[in-house]
């Protein structure tokens, strides 16, 4: 193993074992860079900063109430609206924080998994993509009763996306290529593979064919039906979601597969010595990773009645990376960074009718992450030392008690 | 330049890594820095040069003391330092790489290259190092990168020159022409510390020996001294090792290995045409200073290094397993204690109980169907705990946070937990406190009197002399005799240099 993977591979444990203090102490942190940003960008606030020493509480009130505003209608947006006229709409917004969750979530476990194993796995894009192309064959080009199609379209899915990503382990296992250049290049590959397949009617694209690459819409047997009836756009896919944090979480930390996934992340040399093929392991783990990938992908084949356009991986791939961060790749924490960042997705539009702009829910989840694993990723990128104390109050405490106590 | 430390003091933590060392170094001189790994060698030389800051103790160059905060001062003062792992940038040239850190620049900062290459070209001839200035260090074998090393030293006018294991990464030949440079540097009026443990290289080279063990200089020698001697100043006598032990009752050839043969990390043969048996009840010991194929030779049998192909075969229990798999292995009944326990035998953010099962995770008394069975793993675990004295609050405490004795009683456990028919130990006191050591040699000596064939494989004189039936010595790669353990220290010394017996 060489020694540019070991210091990546150091720094993703220390991000894992951040704890959960630090990973509060970010969100926090991440909201306030956000507030900075809507701050600066609101025009009352800037025109009061010219009068700001005669008035400066002109200032401070146009900040507050554009974060007020701002947070309040993401709040609005995405867990409850107080201001509905009926209880439906009501608790919408939560329902649909739900449904944008769940394909973070599941795609989240998926690579929270490789990162136990000490893999950066960067293509869950390409994972995504390669389950969406086989459930969409399964929904729109076979005709099957329900009992059938939507089991058949969603295993179909989950193989399509193991395939691969065992096949990113082999390459990795086989000749040592670096997981991360791997995955890169397999996104390119598979998005415009994609593209390819849905622009000829004899493959995916869709029969009253327009000429822009789009497929059919899934057939009605195939879908995720619906949770809550009509009113609501949530579908199974939030239970398959909670399933799959259940599964994941027994894999982890309840099995021996997982002791093993686990043993290899933190040390390779000992696992070899354990009797472990630590090259299958990661065949395994890359196979296992994109499988939780591939039930995201049936959720956007098949939760939906539109047909699929080339977009429709929703940059979930590369949320997914931020959701298994923040919630150090453990079950309980990606199943609640995953329903955060699908707040963020279901509040985005209730902000912009406000006149704030949503891109700064993409700000506030980058500094989220960046606060969390900023640190040892630095150490790890300029190869500093990983300072002698971590503990910030213990060493001010030395310094004050040294004098007194020193031998 | 002359050289001199005075009580040299480093502590880390509780840990005292050089306990006031005093060394001087007179200008021209080679002298060596002779000890076995952990010694404190290279912490030593890392205060010298600025890394680390003595707790105690004085540097003083030509009488004047020093006080260097960095590795510039150090450099400034005249002191050059090679490390065992080169400081090059590969992709640069040999020039680019020299003058790095004080480029030599014309007006407006552009880099002077013909001024860097000049540099290079004068030096090199000066000392015969034939390196060429364009060449990318990529493109250069070990040996010449090691030049480029020097070079840089030089180039900073180093008046002291320090080499930090120089030979660890050298062919034979190589290591003949560095030695040739080193006689050439010398005799210009360099001083030269010779960190090593090797000690053909010390009695070909040094003017002056000093040899340090855990942490204290245990005497010094000269170049003249035998090999014998210097070895056993190096793996040391003060602890009096006693185990009560009964005669060995020996019983079936449990291990089997016949002319195996095995490369290390750098493609060199490490293990050269390896034969021995080991039966169930008795105590095989692997004698040899450190780097003679030892560590190699322990990762072919449990597995882990392949030996190379076509040439002889591993037999253990009357199975062939010279193609098996680590795991197959460890399932006919082989126990392995190894060298770095914290790379090969622990892993530290796993808990005591999870380290405990670390090789039976697959059909085991720790499983149940695809679960870990937890409460069989607890215990399993707060019994070996118990029996084995695992000083711990818990058996969910973190490997990691255990003293190294108690972190290789934890390995020792399990291993010895698991049915075994063979064991092997490789260095299974190393960095172990006394009380611990004394531990982990009786449960050795009870695994023999059970009838279990023991592997040991030690650099310790002392602990081979306490547990051995036999002792076989390696030497480069092969066992150049195997003797009873009534043999005199002065045989196993010269068995230890190569002298056959």
């Amino acid at each position: 193993m060489s020694n540019n993977e070991d210091r990546f591979s150091q720094a993703l444990k220390e991000i894992l074992a951040g704890g959960f203090t630090r990973t509060i102490i970010s969100v926090i942190l991440g909201f306030l860079v956000g507030a900075l940003f809507m701050i600066g960008s609101n025009p009352e606030f800037i025109e009061s900063l010219g009068y700001f020493f005669s008035r400066p509480a002109d200032a401070l009130g146009a900040a507050w109430s554009v974060v007020n505003e701002g947070y309040g209608a993401l709040f609005k947006g995405a867990i409850y609206n107080g201001d509905a006229d009926t209880f439906v709409k009501a608790i919408k917004p939560m329902t649909e924080t739900l449904r944008l969750g769940a394909p973070l979530i599941l795609a989240g476990l998926g690579l929270g998994l490789t990162f136990r194993v000490g893999l950066f796995n960067i293509g869950g894009t390409g994972q995504l993509i390669t389950g969406l192309i086989f459930a969409v064959f399964v929904a729109t080009r076979m005709e099957l009763p329900f009992f059938l199609h939507l089991p058949l379209a969603i295993i179909a899915a989950v193989v399509g996306a193991t395939l691969l990503g065992a096949l990113v382990g082999f390459l990795k296992a086989r000749t040592g290529a670096h997981e991360v250049i791997l995955t890169i290049m397999f996104n390119y590959i598979m998005l415009y593979f994609f593209t390819f397949l849905m622009r000829d009617p004899a493959l995916l694209q869709e029969q009253a064919a327009t000429g822009n690459p789009k497929a059919d819409p899934a057939a009605e047997t195939a879908l995720l039906p619906l949770l809550l009836g009509d009113e609501f756009k949530l579908h199974w896919g939030i239970i398959l979601a909670i399933v799959a944090v259940f599964v994941f979480w027994w894999l982890m930390e309840r099995s021996t597969i997982g002791f093993r996934l686990r043993m290899v992340g933190y040390n390779p040399d000992a696992a070899r010595a354990a009797g472990i093929n630590v090259e299958r392991t990661y065949v395994l783990a890359m196979g296992l990773s994109a499988a939780f990938v591939g039930l995201a992908a049936a959720n956007q084949a098949l939760g939906t009645q539109f047909g699929l356009t080339p977009s429709a991986h929703a940059n979930i791939g590369f949320d997914a990376i931020t959701v298994a961060l923040l919630g150090g790749s453990n079950a309980p924490g990606i199943l609640l960074a995953g329903l955060l960042f699908g707040a963020f997705k279901a509040g985005s539009p209730s902000m912009q009718v406000l006149g704030v702009s949503p891109e700064v829910l993409g700000i506030v989840q980058g500094a989220i992450v960046l606060f969390i694993a900023a640190p040892p990723l630095i150490r790890a990128m300029f190869r500093l030392p990983k300072p002698q104390t971590t503990n910030v109050l213990g060493e001010i405490r030395d310094r004050i008690f040294r004098k007194g106590g020193a031998k | 330049m002359k050289l001199e430390l005075r009580g040299i003091t480093k502590r880390f933590g509780t840990l005292v890594a050089n306990d006031s060392i005093d060394l001087t170094v007179n200008p021209g001189e080679i002298h060596a820095l002779l000890g076995e790994n952990g010694a404190g060698k290279s912490t030593l030389m890392n205060v010298l040069y600025g890394l680390y800051t003595a707790d105690e103790g004085q540097i003083l160059l030509d009488d004047k003391p020093q006080d260097f905060d960095g590795p510039g001062d150090a450099m400034a003062a005249g002191i050059g330092m090679v490390h065992q792992h080169f400081m090059l940038i590969p992709v640069f040239t040999v020039a680019e790489n020299v003058a790095l850190g004080h480029e030599p620049t014309k007006a407006l900062g552009a880099l002077d290259t013909a001024k860097a290459r000049q540099q290079v070209i004068e030096i090199s001839e000066r000392f015969g190092f034939n390196v060429d200035p364009d060449a990318l260090v990529e493109d250069l074998p070990v040996g010449v990168q090691q030049r480029v090393e020097i070079i840089k030293a030089l180039s900073r006018d180093a008046k002291v020159l320090v080499l930090d294991e120089p030979t660890a990464v050298l062919t034979p030949q190589e290591t003949d022409e560095l030695m040739e440079i080193m006689r050439q540097l010398a005799s210009s009026g360099t001083s030269i510390v010779f960190i090593t443990h090797k000690l053909r290289e010390v009695k070909e080279v040094a003017d002056t020996i000093t040899v340090i063990r855990l942490g204290k200089v245990v005497g010094s020698a000269s170049p003249n001294a035998s090999t014998s001697e210097l070895a056993s100043l190096m793996v040391g006598r003060e602890v009096e090792l006693t185990i009560s032990k009964k005669q060995a009752e020996v019983g079936d050839v449990i291990l089997k290995v016949e002319d195996i043969a095995a490369l290390d990390d750098r493609g060199q043969r490490a293990v050269d045409g390896v034969s021995f048996e080991v039966r169930g009840g008795e105590v095989l010991a692997v004698a040899g200073v450190q780097g003679n194929g030892q560590t190699e030779l322990a990762e072919v049998l449990l597995g882990l290094r392949s030996s190379l192909s076509g040439r002889g075969h591993i037999e253990l229990t009357g199975q062939d397993v010279t193609e098996a798999s680590v795991r197959a292995r460890l399932d006919i009944g082989l126990g392995y204690v190894p060298e770095d326990r914290k790379k090969d035998g622990l892993v530290s953010e796993f808990t005591i109980a999870e380290n405990m099962m670390l090789n039976a995770s697959y059909k085991s008394r720790f499983t149940k169907g695809l679960s870990i069975n937890f409460p069989a793993r607890a215990k399993i675990s707060a019994d070996l705990v118990k029996e084995f004295d695992v000083r711990t609050p818990s058996i969910d405490t973190p490997a990691g946070n255990l003293s190294g004795g108690n972190q290789q009683k934890v390995v020792v456990a399990r291993e010895l937990s698991r049915d075994v028919n063979l064991l092997i130990a490789a260095q299974p006191t190393r960095g172990v406190d006394v009380g611990s050591i004394e531990f982990i040699h009786e449960q050795i000596i009870s695994e023999r009197d059970a009838g279990k064939a023991v592997l040991l494989i030690s650099t310790e004189l002392d602990e081979v002399l306490a547990l051995a039936d036999r002792i076989a010595v390696m030497y480069r790669g092969k066992i150049v005799g195997i003797v009873e353990p009534s043999a005199t220290r002065e045989q196993l010394g010269k068995l230890m240099a190569g002298v056959s017996a």
